[in-house]
Formats: structure tokens, sequence, C-alpha cells
């Protein structure tokens, strides 16, 4: 009777403190699954961040003033255009 | 105890016996005390629970917003025009802030003010004030990790245009909290708003959460939308646009691009207009989305529509010959005049030299029923629905009241009241074999049906018309564009202020190009040019001509002439128009 309690006793003592740790764990892996959701909260904030910038960069008007004012270039004429038709193309 | 409690005993006799009741007493006593302290007990653990519950949930759990940001929206090439970026805001309660000299001299360092600006600022009243707003995070956080008492951030959203002041008017913008206030942004803001939600989550001692508890509402992510509009051709559009309404002097000026196959709008520029970015002193009148939502007498440019309605009656043919001489009509007591006395001109001829007379007397030949009916066809008096708010109607009276000088008047575009994407919209009826495309302006997946107006032979003749009123002979040679075959038609509207015409005008210009095959209609409108010129040949045709030109490059469209195809008349003798 004695030693079936104290295999009881040990058994649960064992049980407890894997809950314990069971616990722990899932508190430690759970910190981490919100510091990489807030990290990817902050890089698609950044993309966002990226894209904007990128789109303000290759606004057309700015392109041509660029292009225009300090690389010396203009549009074409119509009559230095040459259009060329692929095979597929009427 | 134990010895004092014998020392009692031993020093008081027996006789002192205590009385009988005592001990039942005492232990009633104690059983009643019990018996309330169980009762409380069970009162607060099963029936009035709430208050301490919630105390001890505000010490381990939390309720986080879970952020949701508004959708992008996007060019039909997918290029970004609105993006919302968090933002964070820095606010104190004056009293209760405490910082030493020091710290307010880092701070004022990081935000990049000088430390008497902010000093300012925060003796500024006891009530809530805002230290900066709007700034980029990493400044926040910098500013945040001074840890000053009292100083607080919190979290927005703002939203940025890199296009800036060329496509504000569509655009819109958004006010606070990110919802949509004006244009797209307005009538999109279901599509494009997120729905932030919030979760419970049991936090540690340093205040990180730890657990997920439930999720009380999911996060609604704003959804992105792809709008027809190609940041290229609006870039060339809006360009040309300021610079003929600079050149011309005039008040204001619309243009809008029309894709014939799909009825997307390639483009729309007005001027004035405004950085959506930064709208501290911006006044509404720079604000209005005039292509949509004025109206203006279309004069000239509405001829086509004359005649294309007596050639479906079957009165005229293109050949038919209308006697325009003396140059005047007269109709009661009103009289209408031509600019140039012409003689006898075939329909095709009224419609390159834009004769007033042969116009109207043309209409006068059509019961006001069939007229009407091919304007209200054609979308006149119909408000355009590409899905902006506040577009107007334009006004087209019912055929019933017309009287017969009111008929004359509208063949050459007055006494009948349009906005210019309807009017760009109507010559898709040429512009394709009789059909009025449905106009939009969001992103579309290909060709669509429009709803026939009239018989494909009838808007087949019109265009033949239009492509002859671009030619030297005709009153827009400056709308011919080298490469392709373009047609068009001018229009030079005096404004009606009040009750009376004006020596004022609105000079506008709508065509279509390829003539062969057309694939983009572009009406443009001039309001009120200032600088001399004041025809739709002189004024509104060059624009046209140049969008329509860069346009078709840009979209790779096949020429469908030689390059040297442009032949400009003399000066002098450009046939000139009276509306």
């Amino acid at each position: 009777m004695l030693r079936l309690n104290l295999v009881l006793l040990a058994l649960l003592v064992a049980c407890g403190v894997s809950l314990v740790t069971s616990r722990h764990q899932a508190r430690k892996l759970f910190v981490d699954l919100e510091r990489r959701q807030a990290e990817a909260r902050s890089f698609e904030t950044e993309y966002g961040q990226l894209q904007l910038e990128q789109s303000t960069w290759a606004m057309p008007a700015r392109v041509e003033k660029i292009a225009r004012a300090s690389l010396g270039m203009q549009l074409p004429t119509a009559a230095r255009v040459e259009i060329v038709r692929t095979g597929g193309d009427r | 105890m134990r010895s004092g409690t014998a020392t009692v005993q031993r020093g008081k006799a027996s006789s002192l016996a205590l009385p009988r009741f005592r001990a039942p007493v005492l232990f009633g006593a104690f059983l009643l005390v019990f018996a309330v302290l169980a009762a409380r007990s069970i009162y607060l653990q099963w029936f009035d629970n709430e208050f301490l519950q919630e105390q001890g949930s505000a010490r381990y759990s939390r309720e986080l917003e879970v952020p949701a940001h508004r959708g992008r929206i996007l060019d039909r090439l997918g290029e970004p025009l609105a993006i919302s970026t968090p933002v964070k805001s820095l606010w104190v309660f004056p009293a209760k802030f405490e910082a030493t000299p020091a710290q307010i001299a880092s701070l004022a360092k990081v935000l990049e003010v000088s430390p008497t600006v902010l000093r300012r600022k925060l003796e500024a009243g006891d009530d809530f004030a805002y230290i900066a707003k709007q700034l980029p995070p990493e400044v926040a956080e910098r500013a945040m990790a001074l840890k000053i008492a009292g100083l607080n951030e919190h979290n927005e959203y703002r939203r940025y245009y890199p296009g800036g002041e060329t496509l504000s008017h569509i655009l819109g913008f958004t006010g606070d909290r990110d919802v949509g206030q004006e244009g797209i942004e307005l009538a999109q803001q279901e599509w494009l708003g997120g729905r932030p939600g919030s979760r419970r989550v049991i936090i540690n001692r340093r205040g990180d959460a730890v657990e997920d508890v439930e999720a009380i509402r999911a996060p609604q992510a704003g959804r992105d939308l792809a709008l027809a509009i190609d940041t290229r051709l609006q870039h060339i559009a809006f360009r040309e646009l300021k610079a003929a309404v600079e050149a011309n002097k005039a008040k204001a000026g619309g243009l809008v691009i029309v894709d014939v196959r799909t009825g997307e709008i390639l483009a729309l520029a007005n001027w004035p207009t405004y950085n959506p970015n930064a709208r501290n002193r911006v006044t509404r009148d720079a604000m209005r989305n005039r292509a949509l939502t004025d109206v203006f007498e279309p004069g000239s440019t509405l001829k086509p529509f004359t005649i294309a309605a007596a050639l479906e009656s079957g009165r005229v043919r293109p050949d038919t010959v209308i006697q325009t001489a003396p140059g005047t009509l007269t109709i009661g007591t009103a009289t209408v005049h031509d600019a140039h006395v012409h003689g006898a001109l075939t329909v095709e001829q009224v419609i390159q030299k834009s004769s007033n007379v042969g116009a109207a007397k043309i209409a006068l030949s059509l019961p006001p029923e069939t007229m009407w009916h091919t304007l209200s066809e054609s979308g006149f008096g119909t408000p355009p629905k590409t899905g902006f708010p506040g577009e107007v109607a334009g006004r087209l009276r019912p055929a019933k009241t017309w009287r017969p000088i009111e008929q004359a008047t509208m063949a050459y575009g007055h006494g009948i009241s349009v906005n210019l994407v309807q009017l760009a919209r109507a010559y898709t009826v040429f512009a394709s074999e009789g059909e009025l495309k449905p106009v939009t302006l969001f992103k579309t997946s290909g060709p669509v049906a429009g709803r026939p107006v009239m018989q494909p032979q009838t808007a087949l003749a019109v265009r033949r018309m239009l492509e002859m009123a671009v030619l030297p002979a005709g009153t827009a040679p400056k709308a011919q564009v080298p490469g392709y075959r373009v047609a068009g038609k001018t229009g030079t509207a005096h404004k009606l202020e009040g009750h009376a015409y004006t020596a004022k005008f609105v000079s506008s210009f709508v065509g279509f190009a390829p003539a062969s095959a057309p694939r983009l209609v572009v009406a443009v409108m001039i309001d009120e040019p200032g600088a001399g010129a004041h025809f739709g040949g002189d004024v509104a045709a060059p624009v046209f001509a140049t969008v329509t030109g860069a346009a078709l490059r840009m979209l790779a469209v096949p020429n469908d002439a030689p390059v040297d195809n442009v032949i400009l008349p003399p000066p002098d003798s450009v046939v000139d128009e009276d509306t």
C-alpha cells in the first residue's frame, strides 16, 4: 500500500513538474511568436514605405524633369520614331 | 499559554468555576462568525463575482488592438497612387509632464525643432497637447527612448499620394483616422477601409503578452483598388493641360482620355489643382473635379449629334446640299449667325466648316423628339456613372418644351449643358460603330459592349466628316497628329452668365484616333482663355494633338498614316467658327 502511494506521489510530482515546464515552454514560444509577428508587421510597414519611396522617385514628372534638365534629353519628333511590327501584329 | 492557564487554575478556587453556558455560547458565536464568512465567500465566488473578476483580469490580461490598414489605390499597371503607412504622434498633459531642461533639449534635438518652440508647446495650457504629429515611427521611437515622464505616443496612419497634384481630383483624400473624405477615397471607403480587430491576451509582469485568451474581433484589412488610370498618360495629359491653361491665361481646364474599346478613363486631368500631401491652404475651388462635377454649354462639339440624328432619320445624306448664305438665319426675333459666309455647303461641309446656320437648318427639318432621342441616347442629360461621387448629369430639356429657336441653338450646342466626361463618352458612339460605351474610372477586364445608339453606317459617315474637320480646309488643322489619322470637332461657346451670353468663351476639342480603328477618345476643355486666341481650333486642338500623339506612341498603337501627314494651311486661311 505504502509502496503504491509512494509511486503515485512520484508520478504526481513528475506530472506537476512537466506541466510547469510545458506551460513555461508554451509561453516562451508564444512570446517568440509575438515578437516575430511584430517583426512581420514592421517589415510590412517598411515595404509600404519603400513602395511609396519607389513610386515617388519614379513619378513621370520627376523622371522627365531630370531627363530634360540634367541629362539634356528630349522627346523624339514623330519623324524620328519608327514603329516596327512583329509578325503577329497587324 | 499553558503555564498561564495553570496559574489561573492554581490561583482561583474551584468555586470560581466557569458558567455552564459559556462554552456553548462561545461555540455558537464562533460558528456564527464562520457561517457569515462562509456565506460571504460563497456570495463573492458565485453571485457577486464581477468586480473581483475584473480586478483580477485587469492585473493579468489586456485587450490589444490588431491594426488593419487601408487598402492601396493602384493605377492600371500596378503603380501605387495612394498608400497608408503607420506614423506616431507624441502628446502630453502638460500638468503631468515632468522633464529636466536637459531632457527637453534632447527631445527638441530628436524632433528637430528649437527648444524654445518645444517649450512653448509644453506650456500652452493644461489640456491635452500634441508635441509632434505624424512622425515617422523611428523618430517617435527615439523620442520615447528618452523615457521622459508624461510623454505619450499613439499610433495612426497617414496616407501618401506619390502622384501629388496630377491625380488629386480623382483620388481625393482621407481625413481623420484615414477615412475617405473626397473623390475615390470617399466613394470606395467600404472597399478600401480596414477594420481593426482586437484580442485578449495574458501578460506577464513586464507587460509582454504570454498567452492568447480569445480573439474578440478578427481584423479586416482594407483591399487594394485598381483604377483605369495610366500614370504615364495622366502625366502627359496633366503636363499639356497645365501648359495650355497657362499659355492661354485661362481660368480652368480639363482633359479626359477614354479607351474606346473598354470605356476605361485612362487619364483625367483638371486645372487648377492642389497637392493632397499638403493641403493646408487648399480652396474648395481647386478641389473640384471639374471634368465630372461642372457643366458647360458644349457649343459646336454637339453638331455631329444633330447631323447624326438627321442622317438616321433619312432626311439628309452626307452630300445633301444646304444653303447657308447669307450666313444668318432668323427665327422669330432671334438670329443665328455664322462667323464666315459659306454659301451652299454639303452636310459634310457643315461639320467641316462648323456652320451654325447649316446645323440649325438641318435641326429644324427634324421633329424635336427625333433630335432629343439621339442626344439622350448619346448620354446627354444622364450622369456618366464613372463611380465618382458628385458627378452631374448636365441638362437636356424634354423635347416637348423646345421652341423652334431653342431647337436651332441646340443644334450647335447652346441651351444644353454637359460635363467633359459625358462629352467624351458621347464621342465613343462615333469612335465605335454607333455604340455608347459605358465609361468607368476602375480597371476592367477587357473590351466592353456598348449600347447601340445609331446604325454603324451613320456613325462611320459622321466619323468621315469629323476627319474632314481636322484637314486644312476644316476648323481644326492644329489637331492633326503626325503618323495618325484623327477625327474630331472643335467647340467655341460663349459663356452664359445669369441669363445673358458674355464675351467669355469655353474652347473645346473632342476627337479620337487613329481614325481607321479608333483607340482613344480625347476631350479637351479650356475655360475662359484670356490671351487673345479663343477658338477651339487654336486653344484646345493643339493640346489634343500633343496629348493624342504622345498617348498613342506610349501605347504603341501602330501608325495609320505616314509621319509627314500634317499639313497646316497658311495662318490667315484657317476657318474659324462661331460656336
